[in-house]
C-alpha cells in the first residue's frame, strides 16, 4: 500500500472510532466514499495512471474501499447499539406506577348469599335438580294450608308472618316465610318424577343478631316411586360434604317434626363449637330441616301417595354461608357496606363448577 | 320444658346415665337443649371430720384442727368459723378445689405459721345459699369421705328439652320415660291411681251447655283442706325446673302438669258463685280476670267456665282469680277436663296467653284418664292439706278416641330406608303403648293408645280447588291408605335412631345432567356477573321500605302495604331495588365512602299477583370515575348508567341495533339526563339516567348519582340460532372521517343510523369519535365526527366509487339531521 492510501486509511479509520453518531458517521462515509470523496476521487484518479501500474494501484484502492466501507458498517452497528440503548434509556417508565383502571368503578363482586346460591345449583344441580322459582308475595295456601299447617297450628308461631291487605285465591296474602311453597307450585305444575331446588327471599317477622326480617332458604324436593329416606341421607350427606368441601363431614340425622313431612328430621353437621372448626371436634350444628313429603301434602295437590313418594328439605342460606366462611354477624348481609361487600365479594369471574371447586 | 333426671327415674327404671339419656332423646326426636348440673362445681368436695379443733397459738379468731377426709390421713386446717369444734361434721375442699361461693382456687396455705392443708366450707362459699354464720354441720352419721353432692342428693342434672307440637304426650315427663323406655333404655314404671272413697256430696255440679267449650270433665271436691306451702320436695320439684311455689293446693295442680301432661285448676268453693260450674262460649262484653293478674275482654269464640258470676277460667288455658285458691281455701273443687285443641290454640293465640295448660291443651291430652287424674289428685290433695272427698261430677263422656293403624312391614324399608325384624318393629309400637291386635305375615295392625292424638289422627285434607274432582278423590283416597302407616313407620324407625338407616346417594338418570337454569332464570345470574365484571357491589338488600321514600320511586299501593310491619320503616313494598341502593348509597356516604357502585338483582312489586313481582337488575353508581396518574377524575354521568344497561342487555343476547332510547323516564330520574331503553315502542326492557336532584337531597344520596333498572321478565329468551359463516373479506377495510355540523338538540344515534343505512352491505361500523360544542362553531351547533368503516367484499373499492359513497354519507346526513359538512 503506497503511502496516500495507507495514510487514507489510518485517517479515515481514527475518524470512524472518534465518530459518536449517526450524523459524524454518515459525514465520514461521504468524505471518503461521496461523489467528491477522497476515494472515490483515488478510483477516479485511476485513468491517468500509467498502464503498467494501473493495475496494481487499482487493486489496492479497491481493496482500501472494501476495508473502510467494512470499517463504516461496523462503526454503524456500533453507533445504532448504542443510539438505541440511548433511546430505551429515555423510555424509560415507573413500572411501580398502578395500572390504569380498566372497569368504570374499580373491583366489583358477587354478594356471598348469591355466591351460595350458585355454589348450590351446581352441586345439586350434579344430582338432576332444577332449580324453579317462586313469588314472594304468596297466599296462605301455598304458605301454609297446602303443607298440612292449618290455620290453629302450633307451627304457625314459630313463624311470625308478615300479612299484606287482600287475598290471594281467596286465602290471605303473606310474605312466604319458607320457601316450601314451591313445593306446592311445583307439584300442582307438573307431574312426577320431580327433582327441584327452590333457593329464594324469605320474610319473618323477628330481627336480632341471628335473625333478619328477610333472610334467605333453600327447598328441595324430590318425589319419585320408591324414594327412600335412605336417599334422603344420601343426597343431603353428599351435598353438605361437597359444599363443605369436607370428604369426612360427620353428618346426623335426629327424628324431628314438621307439619309437612313424616318421618322428618332435623338434620345436624360435626363442629368444634369453641373454634368454629367444621367436621373436627365433637359438637353437632343443626344446619337443615328435611323429612319424606307428607301424604296430605301429597294429597293436596293432587298426587296419589299409594303411587308417589319422595323427600324434602329446606335449609338457611344465610346460615350455611356464615358457617363456610367464618362469619360471625347476620346483620351487615343486607346493608350494602361496600367495606363488607369488598371483603366478602367473590371474583364475579371465579364461577362456582365441579370441575373447578365450588 | 325441663325436669330433673330424679324426677325421670320416678317412672324410669334404668342404669343410664344423663348423657346417654341425651343422646337417646336428641335421637328419637326430643331434643334435648340444655343439661344443668348445680353438682358439677361441687363434685370433689368430700364429707370430713374435725379430730380436734384447738385454739390458734397465734391468732385469737382462729382455729387450728385437725380434719379427717376419710383417706388414712390427718390434714391441718386453720379456721375461722365460730362453730369449728372437735367432732364436727362438715365438708371439705382441698387445694386444687374451684371455690364457687368466694371464686377462688385453693392453695396450700400458711395462716401466722400453722400450716392449712384443706379448708371446711360454709354453705355460702360452696355457691349454696348466704349461709355464712360458719362451717357446714352435717349428722354424725355421714358417711367421711364420701361426696357431699351424693349425700346431699345435689346430683341430679336438669334437663331441658324442645317438645314438637305434635308431641302433647312427651309434655309430660311420665311420656318422656316412655319414650325413653321405648327406645331400650330402661323399665317405664307402671302408674296407677288409687281408689277414692267419697264421704259427702259434691257442692258443685257440672253442666256443659255448649259442647264447642267442653266435651268430657269431671270434678270432684275436697273439704275441710288445709292450704299452705306445700311440703319441700315438691317445692324443690318446681323451683328445679323454673316454676314457682304457690301453695300446696296449686302446687299440685302443676306437679300433675308436668308429671303426667295433664292440667288441672282448683276452684276454691266457698267463692264459687251458686252450685253449677258451667261450660260455655263466653258472651261479647264478658271479662276474665286472670290468676296472671290481667283482664281479657272475652269473644263468643272463647270457651269459658262459668259460675252464676260470669267467667271464671279460660277453660285449658288460664284460671280466673277470683274463684282461684288461697291460703284461706278450706274447700276445693278439682276440675279435669278435655277441650277442642284448635277452640285452645285460637283463643291463646287471640289473647296472647302462654301457659303450661294451653301448650298442653293445645297439643291434645290422653283421651281417656281423666277419672284416673282425678283420683290421683285427689289421694295429693288428702295427704298434703288433709281433707275428705266429695262424690264426683261428671258432664259429657269419654271420646270416641279408640282407632286402629295397619303397618305393612316391607314399608318400613319401601319407605323408610329400613329393613328391621317384625318382632323388633312391634317390640317398639308395644313399648309405646300400642297393642297388636291383628298379626299378619307381612303386616302388624295395632290399636293406637289414648295419649297418641298424633297416630292415625282424623285426616282433614286442603285440597288444591283447581283440581280434577276425580284426581281430587284418588288422592285423598291414597292419603287416608298410607297415612296412619307412615305415623306408625315414623315411630318405628326414630326410636331406633336415624342412624341406623343407610345411606342412598340419589340415583342420577344420567351422570351428566341438564340444565339446571332455563335461559331465562340464566338471565338473572348473568345480568349479577355483567355488573360486578363492571365493577359494581352486587347486593342483598330488604323487599321492603319505608312507604315515603318507596313512594319516591314509583308506586305505592295500599295492597303492598304491610299490616303488621315489623318496624315503621319497613312497611311498604318496594316498586324496585333501586330505592333501597339509593339509601344504602346514602348509609355509605354517611360513614365517608361516597363513591360506590352498588348493584342488585331483586324484585321490585306491582301488585300480589306473580306477575306483578318483577325481577330488577338495579345498579347506581355515585361520584367519579377514579383518578389516577393518567387522567383525572370525570364525574359520572348518565351515560355511565346507559353502559351498565347496554352491557348487561348484549350479554343477556338482546339484539342491540333494534334498540331505541326514549326520552320519557320516570320521575326518580333527571328529566333532561334519563333514558328508556325499548325493544318495539312497547316493550320497556331498562330505564336508566342520572337520579332526581331533589330525590338525592331528600335521601342524602351523594349529588349526580346515576342509576339503572333492567327489567330482566321483559328481556325476550335469546333465540338459540347457529351463527352464520363470518365474511372474512380479502379486501383492506377504508376508512373515512366526516366531521358534521348540527344542531345541539339532534339526537347522534338518529345521525349514526342515517350514516349506518346508506349502504348496508359495504358499511360495517359507524363510530361517532368527537364531539365538540364551543365559540369556533356557530351558535346554537356542535360538531360531530364520525368515522366509517367501508369493508369491499369482492373488489378493492377505486377513489371515485369511495367517493360516490361519501356523498351518499353526506346527504343522508343533512336529509336525517340537517348536518352539513364542517370545513
Amino acid at each position: 500500500m503506497t503511502d496516500d492510501l495507507s495514510a487514507l486509511a489510518a485517517s479515515t479509520e481514527a475518524e470512524l472510532a472518534a465518530a459518536a453518531d449517526l450524523r459524524a458517521l454518515d459525514a465520514i462515509r461521504v468524505g471518503v466514499l461521496g461523489k467528491s470523496g477522497a476515494l472515490t476521487a483515488l478510483l477516479k484518479g485511476l485513468g491517468a495512471i500509467p498502464a503498467e501500474q494501473r493495475k496494481e494501484r487499482g487493486a489496492a484502492v479497491n481493496a482500501l474501499k472494501t476495508r473502510l466501507e467494512a470499517a463504516i458498517e461496523a462503526r454503524r452497528a456500533v453507533l445504532d447499539a448504542a443510539a438505541l440503548d440511548a433511546r430505551l434509556a429515555a423510555e424509560k417508565l415507573d413500572m411501580t406506577l398502578p395500572p390504569r383502571p380498566t372497569a368504570p368503578g374499580g373491583t366489583g363482586g358477587i354478594h356471598p348469599i348469591n355466591r351460595t346460591i350458585e355454589e348450590l345449583t351446581a352441586i345439586f344441580g350434579a344430582m338432576g335438580f332444577r332449580v324453579v322459582e317462586g313469588p314472594d308475595i304468596e297466599g296462605d295456601w301455598y304458605n301454609f294450608a297446602a303443607l298440612n299447617i292449618p290455620d290453629h297450628h302450633p307451627a304457625r308461631q314459630d313463624q311470625d308472618t308478615f300479612y299484606l291487605p287482600g287475598m290471594v285465591d281467596g286465602r290471605r296474602t303473606v310474605l312466604r316465610t319458607q320457601t316450601s311453597p314451591l313445593q306446592i307450585r311445583t307439584m300442582i305444575g307438573q307431574e312426577p318424577p320431580i327433582r327441584i331446588i327452590a333457593p329464594g327471599r324469605t320474610y319473618r317477622s323477628d330481627h336480632d343478631a341471628t335473625h333478619s326480617p328477610m333472610f334467605h332458604q333453600v327447598e328441595g324436593l324430590v318425589i319419585d316411586r320408591g324414594i327412600t329416606l335412605g336417599h334422603l341421607k344420601g343426597c343431603l350427606t353428599d351435598f353438605l360434604r361437597a359444599f363443605f368441601g369436607i370428604a369426612t363431614l360427620p353428618v346426623r340425622f335426629r327424628s324431628s317434626y314438621f307439619p309437612f313431612t313424616e318421618p322428618s328430621m332435623e338434620v345436624d353437621i360435626g363442629w368444634n363449637r369453641k373454634t368454629g372448626e367444621l367436621g373436627a371436634g365433637t359438637d353437632w350444628l343443626e344446619i337443615l330441616g328435611s323429612g319424606m313429603v307428607h301424604p296430605r301434602v301429597l294429597a293436596n295437590c293432587g298426587l296419589d301417595a299409594r303411587e308417589w313418594q319422595g323427600f324434602a328439605f329446606g335449609m338457611g342460606i344465610e346460615r350455611i354461608t356464615m358457617l363456610k366462611h367464618g362469619m360471625a354477624d347476620l346483620r351487615p348481609f343486607f346493608e350494602a357496606d361496600t367495606r363488607w361487600l369488598s371483603h366478602y365479594g367473590t371474583s364475579p369471574l371465579q364461577t362456582p363448577s365441579l370441575h373447578e371447586g365450588v | 320444658m325441663k325436669f330433673q333426671l330424679s324426677w325421670l327415674k320416678e317412672y324410669l327404671d334404668t342404669d343410664a346415665s344423663v348423657d346417654e339419656i341425651a343422646t337417646t332423646l336428641n335421637a328419637i326426636g326430643i331434643e334435648v337443649e340444655g343439661i344443668e348440673n348445680a353438682a358439677a362445681a361441687l363434685a370433689s368436695f368430700r364429707i370430713a371430720r374435725v379430730i380436734e379443733a384447738v385454739q390458734h397459738p397465734n391468732a385469737d379468731r382462729l382455729r387450728q384442727l385437725r380434719v379427717d377426709l376419710g383417706d388414712g390421713r390427718e390434714y391441718s386446717v386453720v379456721c375461722g368459723a365460730p362453730n369449728a369444734r372437735t367432732g364436727l361434721v362438715g365438708v371439705a375442699a382441698l387445694p386444687g378445689d374451684y371455690i364457687p361461693g368466694t371464686d377462688v382456687t385453693l392453695k396450700v396455705g400458711e395462716i401466722r405459721g400453722v400450716k392449712s392443708e384443706a379448708m371446711m366450707l360454709s354453705k355460702r362459699e360452696m355457691g349454696l345459699g348466704d349461709d355464712h354464720s360458719g362451717i357446714v354441720e352435717l349428722p354424725e352419721d355421714a358417711a367421711i369421705g364420701s361426696r357431699y353432692v351424693d349425700y346431699a342428693g345435689l346430683d341430679d342434672p336438669i334437663l331441658e328439652i324442645k317438645v314438637t307440637p305434635n308431641r302433647g304426650d312427651a309434655l309430660a315427663i311420665r311420656g318422656v320415660a316412655r319414650d325413653l323406655a321405648a327406645a331400650g333404655l330402661g323399665t317405664l314404671k307402671p302408674w296407677s291411681a288409687p281408689k277414692i272413697a267419697s264421704v259427702y256430696e259434691t257442692p258443685l255440679r257440672w253442666q256443659i251447655e255448649d259442647p264447642r267449650a267442653c266435651t268430657w270433665v269431671v270434678g270432684r271436691a275436697i273439704r275441710g283442706v288445709k292450704n299452705g306451702p306445700s311440703p319441700q320436695w315438691l317445692q324443690d320439684r318446681l323451683t328445679g325446673i323454673g316454676l314457682r311455689p304457690i301453695s300446696a293446693l296449686v302446687d299440685v295442680t302443676n306437679w300433675f302438669t308436668f308429671a303426667l301432661g295433664r292440667p288441672l285448676h282448683v276452684f276454691d268453693v266457698a267463692k264459687v258463685k251458686g252450685s253449677t260450674l258451667s261450660m260455655r262460649m263466653a258472651r261479647a262484653g264478658e271479662e276474665l280476670h286472670g290468676l296472671n293478674g290481667k283482664t281479657y275482654a272475652l269473644t263468643d269464640e272463647d270457651g269459658i267456665i262459668a259460675d252464676a258470676a260470669g267467667p271464671e277460667a279460660l277453660g285449658g288455658i288460664l284460671g280466673g282469680e277470683p274463684s282461684g285458691c288461697d291460703e284461706t281455701t278450706t274447700e276445693v273443687f278439682i276440675e279435669c277436663a278435655l277441650f277442642d285443641p284448635v277452640r285452645i290454640a285460637l283463643s291463646g293465640r287471640r289473647h296472647n296467653i302462654f301457659t303450661d295448660a294451653r301448650a298442653r291443651n293445645e297439643r291434645g291430652l290422653d283421651q281417656a284418664m281423666l277419672p284416673a287424674a282425678l283420683d290421683a289428685a285427689t289421694a295429693m290433695i288428702v295427704e298434703l292439706c288433709g281433707g275428705e272427698p266429695s262424690t264426683v261430677s261428671e258432664a259429657g263422656s269419654e271420646p270416641l278416641w279408640r282407632r286402629e293403624a295397619t303397618l305393612r312391614l316391607p314399608r318400613l324399608a319401601e319407605l323408610g330406608g329400613l329393613m328391621l325384624p317384625p318382632h323388633e318393629a312391634e317390640g317398639r309400637l308395644e313399648r309405646l303403648g300400642f297393642t297388636v291386635t291383628a298379626r299378619g305375615a307381612d303386616r302388624l295392625t295395632v290399636a293406637v293408645p289414648p295419649w297418641r292424638n298424633d297416630i292415625a289422627a282424623h285426616i282433614v285434607l286442603d285440597q288444591d280447588p283447581r283440581l280434577d274432582p276425580e284426581r281430587a278423590r284418588v288422592a285423598a283416597e291414597g292419603c287416608a291408605a298410607v297415612e296412619a302407616e307412615c305415623d306408625l313407620i315414623e315411630e318405628v324407625l326414630r326410636l331406633g335412631g336415624l342412624d341406623a338407616v343407610p345411606s342412598v346417594s340419589l340415583p342420577v338418570a344420567s351422570p351428566v345432567p341438564l340444565p339446571s337454569l332455563e335461559p331465562k332464570q340464566v338471565r338473572a345470574v348473568l345480568a349479577r356477573r355483567v355488573l360486578a365484571a363492571r365493577g359494581m357491589q352486587d347486593s342483598v338488600t330488604y323487599g321492603f321500605l319505608e312507604t315515603r321514600i318507596a313512594a319516591m320511586f314509583g308506586e305505592t299501593p295500599e295492597a303492598l302495604h304491610l299490616e303488621n310491619p315489623i318496624a315503621s320503616d319497613l312497611d311498604q313494598m318496594r316498586p324496585t331495588p333501586l330505592a333501597s341502593l339509593a339509601m344504602a348509597a346514602a348509609r355509605n356516604a354517611a360513614r365517608g365512602f361516597a363513591d360506590v357502585a352498588l348493584s342488585e338483582v331483586g324484585g321490585g312489586y306491582r301488585d300480589t299477583s306473580p306477575a306483578g313481582q318483577l325481577a330488577i337488575a338495579c345498579g347506581l353508581r355515585a361520584g367519579s370515575s377514579p383518578a389516577n396518574w393518567a387522567s383525572p377524575a370525570r364525574p359520572l354521568d348518565a351515560l355511565d348508567a346507559k353502559g351498565d344497561v347496554l352491557a348487561v342487555l348484549e350479554a343477556l343476547g338482546v339484539p342491540m341495533a333494534a334498540l331505541q332510547v326514549t326520552a320519557d323516564a320516570p320521575g326518580h330520574y333527571h328529566p333532561g339526563r334519563s333514558g328508556v331503553l325499548r325493544q318495539g315502542p312497547k316493550v320497556v326492557l331498562a330505564q336508566f339516567g342520572q337520579l332526581h336532584p331533589g330525590l338525592c337531597a331528600a335521601l342524602d344520596v351523594p349529588a349526580g348519582a346515576v342509576g339503572f333498572e333492567i327489567f330482566l321478565d321483559a328481556i325476550p329468551e335469546p333465540k338459540r340460532r347457529k351463527k352464520s359463516a363470518p365474511e372474512l373479506s380479502a379486501f383492506q377495510p377504508v376508512r373515512r372521517d366526516f366531521a358534521f355540523l348540527v344542531d345541539a338538540d339532534a339526537p347522534a344515534d338518529k345521525l349514526l343510523r342515517a350514516v349506518s343505512a346508506v349502504e348496508r352491505t359495504l358499511i360495517t361500523e359507524v363510530v361517532l369519535f368527537d364531539r365538540y360544542a364551543g365559540d369556533r362553531l356557530p351558535e346554537g351547533k356542535v360538531s360531530l365526527a364520525v368515522q366509517v368503516t367501508l369493508q369491499p367484499r369482492d373488489k378493492t373499492l377505486t377513489d371515485a366509487e369511495i367517493e360516490v359513497v361519501a356523498a351518499r354519507i353526506v346527504a343522508a346526513a343533512a336529509k336525517a339531521v340537517g348536518a352539513t359538512l364542517r370545513g
